[in-house]
């Protein structure tokens, strides 16, 4: 049976300002869902709580996956249940090789129960079997043994996120503007990776501010936020519709909500006059 | 022109509280002391340095040495930087400690006990090929060493220092206490009034050792200090990598660990001394180690300071002539009630000199890193370049780190960098980490396994193997 990701009236806040207020999302394993919104709506506010950072403060609201709640685990455990992220900006760990990190980390995500100091995934097992995954994503083999995004370009880090995607195999994935930053090729080398990726087994949830990823992942259902709401749900066509004439339609169609987002913004502006 | 690059200096204040306590320490056992063949009675005078010259047999010109460092000892004031000493008691020390009667042969004649806690201490695996060229040293004596035929034959010598003192006299003597001298500083004084075992190597001119030679010490009785004395010197054109490391059983009184390493490089020679120390929490750690290098040769400190309640130590590296380089990695890491105060030192003499020095540090659990450094550029050493990077990893509030770098400077045309950070582990790090299933713990542990990752790439295999597992022990039993 395939398991289902639910996020039921999520009030999240950071530093006390309430950032997203009420989200209702259900994703199956296997759906591909594109997450839309302009800057500032909350997307990112949203992968960032679903995973657990310590600075996304769930208000109200539960995460959870086939029933069991998420909102008081650690982000280990979220990941140990199948929950994945791709980070926008990858963060650097100097002096960790990429090889070496990925073998703790799939290690745990296999076996949740394993215990610190018990062993990790065979050595040689482990290394074949990331070579395969670098070979099919087209990345050398020498980036197994760089430190952790040091030194990464933008592109590479993004590559980064796909094979760490690949090697652990979560059930669901949220990409958090994977496709940010990126020419074309690159942006086409990471939908073609995607797309080999997702299947039966995996949920992604994409969010995008371009059509790119899209066209090749080709989503169930396209969600529309605005001022830390879901404002809209649609299907492909509601992604290549915001795509082409932006989101003054949305805007037209939910004038409280974005009254309070230009609200928000004067808010923000000010305090930024203030703070300077 | 003197190009001072001084870099942002980020003093951050740790904001995650990492719940990281310092592990019991893991060599707390200790064998039984009543077999040691000679114990002199605790406490420093003229009659236990008359005792440990004679039972050593040595030659009068010694003895004399010896008398005459001790009194430098007794005049010179305690240093009043660094570390509080205020608890260090010199009469409540034993002076010379004998644990084996004689050196032993090979392997299977050491006796059972002092191997079985080389084998706790996993030394024999990770040492068997090194076997044949082990200088292992149990107490003040050596009991274990044997050399590879190979280098006997191209004139090398590895052996203790006593021995080398009655085998190779004349060599000994010429560069004996000639790099430090007994009046170099308190403990150094120490040292040559009370001085037994250490390494003596010499390598002839030409001879390149291909693979390190190693030693083992360990301090293993109760208010024990250990004085032990390494004079190296590596003729025109050779080269050594000298390897010690160093782990010592806890105990509850103070004991004292002062050493002091003498290295002579010449011409073309070039020679890397490799020390990775873990002395128990109750531990004086007080060393002077320096190395005279000359024209276009290299010397290269690596230094890596664990354990300990405080250790001061500033590998020193005098360039002498024009072409020398000097380079020293140091690592320290300061957990619960230690102090490392640790650094280096280096005094460009000659023009065309170059030196690096990188210092990372961690503290932790309310432990307290200090680097401690000097750049000296002697007037008239024009066009030399000196460069020091020191970076600091603060893992939680309770604990310190702490910068002093001293630049002195009396020629212009120079180079001089310095570069600082102080940092912490961060929440975006600790998340990154967590996010892909690693525990709290495991992510802590391995961050800062990466931020000395630079020079642990630097330790021959097995001791980065072993520097990679004390840090992992240091920062296990923190969480859940």
């Amino acid at each position: 049976m395939s398991s289902v990701l639910k996020i039921e009236k999520l009030w999240v806040a950071i530093d006390d300002k309430q950032i997203l207020k009420g989200v209702d999302l259900e994703v199956r394993q296997g759906e591909i869902h594109a997450l839309m919104g302009p800057n500032g709506s909350g997307k990112s506010t949203l992968a960032y709580a679903l995973m657990g950072h310590p600075k996304y403060e769930v208000t109200e609201g539960t995460i959870s996956i086939d029933g069991v709640s998420l909102n008081e685990l650690e982000p280990d455990a979220r990941a140990r249940m199948g929950l994945f992220l791709a980070f926008q900006y990858p963060v650097t760990i100097p002096g960790v090789k990429v090889a070496d990190f990925l073998r703790h980390a799939v290690s745990n995500i296999r076996n949740p129960e394993r215990k610190e100091g018990e062993g990790l995934l065979p050595m040689r097992d482990f290394r074949k079997e990331l070579r395969s995954r670098m070979d099919e994503l087209g990345i050398e083999q020498e980036f197994a043994r760089r430190y952790l995004n040091d030194g990464f370009s933008g592109g590479e880090k993004k590559r980064m996120e796909i094979l760490q995607l690949a090697m652990l195999r979560p059930r669901f994935a949220i990409l958090d503007e994977t496709d940010s930053g990126l020419d074309s090729d690159a942006v086409r080398f990471v939908s073609e990776a995607i797309s080999r990726l997702s299947g039966p087994d995996m949920a992604i949830i994409i969010i995008t501010h371009h059509e790119r990823l899209l066209e090749i992942n080709k989503p169930q259902q396209t969600h529309v936020m605005l001022a830390g709401r879901i404002v809209e749900h649609g299907d492909a066509r509601l992604a290549h519709e915001l795509h082409d004439q932006g989101y003054a339609g949305i805007r037209a169609r939910h004038p409280d909500v974005a009254a309070e987002e230009e609200a928000q913004a004067v808010k923000n502006e000010t305090h930024a006059v203030v703070k300077t | 022109m003197v190009q001072e690059k001084i870099a942002v200096v980020t003093e951050l204040k740790p904001a995650v509280e990492n719940e990281v306590g310092l592990g019991d320490y893991q060599y707390g056992f200790h064998d039984s002391t009543d077999k040691y063949v000679f114990t002199a009675r605790k406490g420093l005078d003229r009659e236990i340095v008359e005792k440990i010259s004679e039972i050593k047999n040595e030659p009068a010109w010694m003895r004399e040495f010896r008398l005459r460092a001790l009194e430098i000892f007794f005049k010179k004031p305690m240093p009043t930087w660094g570390g509080d000493m205020s608890h260090l008691n010199f009469q409540d020390i034993h002076y010379y400690v004998r644990a084996s009667a004689a050196q032993e042969k090979n392997w299977d004649d050491v006796p059972e006990d002092i191997r079985r806690t080389y084998d706790r201490l996993g030394i024999p695996e990770a040492e068997k090929k090194y076997l044949a060229g082990v200088k292992a040293q149990y107490e003040s004596e050596v009991v274990y060493g044997s050399l590879q035929e190979d280098l006997a034959k191209q004139g090398v010598i590895f052996t203790d220092t006593d021995s080398a003192l009655r085998e190779h006299t004349d060599l000994f003597r010429e560069y004996f206490g000639k790099v430090i001298p007994s009046s170099d500083n308190k403990f150094a004084a120490l040292n040559s009034a009370v001085w037994s075992g250490g390494s003596f190597i010499y390598v002839p001119k030409g001879v390149q050792i291909d693979f390190p030679l190693q030693a083992y010490f360990r301090i293993n009785s109760e208010s024990m200090g250990q004085f032990e004395r390494t004079l190296i010197i590596v003729d025109e054109g050779a080269s050594v990598h000298y390897v010690e490391g160093c782990t010592a059983p806890t105990y509850s009184s103070e004991s004292l660990h002062s050493a002091v390493v003498e290295i002579i490089v010449k011409r073309g020679a070039r020679c890397r001394y490799t020390t990775i120390q873990n002395w128990s929490n109750n531990v004086y750690n007080l060393v002077t180690k320096r190395a005279m290098a000359y024209g276009d040769s290299l010397m290269e400190w690596v230094d890596g300071n664990l354990g300990s309640k405080l250790t001061m130590k500033y590998p020193a590296i005098y360039l002498m002539e024009p072409g020398a380089r000097g380079e020293t990695l140091s690592i320290a890491f300061a957990g619960k009630g230690q102090h490392q105060d640790a650094g280096a030192k280096m005094v460009h003499c000659a023009p065309h000199t170059y030196s690096r020095i990188i210092s990372k540090s961690i503290s932790k659990s309310g432990g307290r890193a200090s680097y401690r450094g000097l750049a000296k550029i002697a007037n008239g050493a024009k066009h030399c370049k000196s460069s020091v990077v020191c970076d600091a990893l603060i893992l939680d509030p309770q604990s310190r780190s702490d910068t002093y770098p001293y630049i002195e400077i009396d020629e212009d045309d120079v180079t001089i960098e310095h570069e600082a950070s102080v940092s912490k582990i961060s929440e975006e790090q600790l998340f990154y980490l967590k996010s892909r299933g690693l525990s709290e713990a495991e992510a802590s542990s391995m961050i800062v396994t990466g931020f000395i990752e630079p020079l642990v790439k630097e330790l021959p295999m097995e001791y980065a193997v072993e520097m990679n597992r004390l840090i992992e022990l240091q920062m296990e039993g923190s969480v859940g």
